[in-house]
């Protein structure tokens, strides 16, 4: 944990703020190339500090209360309405985990069309963020091998059983009833 | 599978499929198949220290290859299944499966191979055909390793950095590739030191600069330039 937050994700920042300065700079002075050169780098670093700000808010000591499925009533009423049941829903998540491919991430997604709304999940690669049309990020977990690694070395399957042990529920619960905007409240007062 | 790749790497047995064909009733066809095996090292896990520590080659060869080797056997069976079955769509989807396991057996095979410890020369500076090409696209090989390093520092995610040969140009020139995809078609690997987080994390945590640096130390040098034409 402590690496993941003072150095990773540090590290995500201090790149993300030097992108977004060459980039004024390169809409200041017009220069369209030097803007469409960049926004891998963008993309790359502002991913990855809007994906690691919503896990450590998905995140809590596994003896508190938001640590407890029961912490996400509502949420939870929906993910038995997809699923079936709860533990249909742990294992569907697991799978999916475990079949990304190379670096990555696994969310739980609400997406709203209109006035509907349904659960799905989905990964990201590298550090693409959700950020789609009507997509509220749910819940996140971080499948890149720093975040694992020390602890759990090549037994990632350990890792992806024992991170529902300390799932802030209460978090997904708040994301799952309010808007896009709402889950990126805190980045944005952050930056 | 390259047969030139084998043939060049000068590691023929570790990638070979098994020759002994084996017969499976599947919906009344038969089908053929061989097996990938985990390569042998020629040298001890502690032998790159300490450059690589000897817990990271040991975890990085008998867990993480063999995981590749396991289970690029089990999809290349699912898909001969498939084939039997003449049932296309689950061929198409046993193949990102197929690219990840076999590029990952391929790229590790390449990787212990074209490492060594300073005692079997490690680091030693390569000579002959492969020198003169490098200088010709580097102008040096201090060069050639300032560029690849800034290329592996560059990698967004899991992946590999090569020194590749242009099968068009003969040129050489330094390629990045995504998760495991392997180098194939157009390029010929020489080169390739594998930028996955499981390669230094254990050693090197977020210092992966310091990995790429060290690396070089441990170069095979001998076994790029046999792979080079």
């Amino acid at each position: 944990m402590e690496l993941h937050h003072s150095k990773h994700h540090q590290t995500y920042v201090t790149n993300l703020n030097a992108a977004v300065k060459s980039q004024q700079e390169a809409i200041q002075s017009s220069d369209i190339p030097a803007q469409v050169s960049q926004q891998q780098a963008f993309r790359f670093n502002a991913g990855g500090h809007i994906n690691h700000s919503l896990f450590w808010q998905n995140l809590a000591p596994a003896s508190s209360a938001e640590a407890k499925s029961s912490a996400a009533p509502k949420l939870l009423v929906k993910i038995k309405q997809t699923w079936g049941d709860e533990k249909a829903f742990l294992d569907a998540f697991k799978t999916t985990l475990l079949g990304i491919q190379g670096s990555g991430w696994g969310w739980l997604v609400k997406v709203q069309v209109g006035q509907e709304e349904r659960l799905t999940i989905v990964t990201t690669k590298d550090q693409d963020p959700v950020v789609g049309k009507g997509e509220v990020p749910i819940l996140g977990v971080d499948m890149w091998e720093h975040a694992y690694y020390l602890q759990y070395l090549n037994g990632k399957a350990a890792y992806v059983e024992n991170i529902w042990n300390v799932i802030n529920w209460k978090t997904a619960e708040e994301r799952y009833l309010g808007k896009q905007a709402d889950a990126f409240k805190a980045l944005k007062a952050g930056l | 599978m390259s047969s030139t790749l084998l043939r060049t790497s000068g590691f023929r047995s570790a990638l070979r499929a098994s020759t002994a064909p084996k017969r499976a009733g599947i919906a009344g066809a038969t089908f053929i198949r061989g097996k990938a095996t985990l390569p042998d090292l020629t040298y001890d896990y502690g032998a790159l220290e300490p450059a690589i520590s000897g817990k990271i080659m040991e975890l990085h060869h008998k867990n993480h290859h063999q995981t590749y080797v396991t289970s690029f056997n089990n999809f290349s069976e699912q898909i001969a299944e498939a084939k039997a079955k003449e049932d296309i769509a689950a061929q198409i989807a046993l193949q990102p499966l197929i690219n990840f396991h076999g590029g990952g057996h391929i790229n590790h095979t390449l990787f212990w191979e074209n490492l060594a410890p300073t005692s079997q020369g490690g680091g030693q500076p390569p000579a002959g055909g492969l020198a003169k090409a490098i200088n010709e696209s580097y102008g040096s090989l201090d060069a050639l390793k300032e560029k690849f390093n800034a290329a592996l520092a560059g990698i967004q995610g899991s992946g590999w950095a090569w020194l590749v040969q242009d099968t068009q140009t003969g040129a050489v020139g330094i390629k990045t590739y995504a998760n495991q995809d392997a180098v194939v078609g157009q390029f010929r690997p020489i080169l390739g030191i594998d930028a996955w987080e499981h390669a230094y994390y254990l050693q090197y945590q977020n210092r992966k600069a310091e990995y790429f640096k060290n690396i070089w130390d441990v170069v095979n040098w001998k076994a790029a330039e046999k792979r080079f034409q």
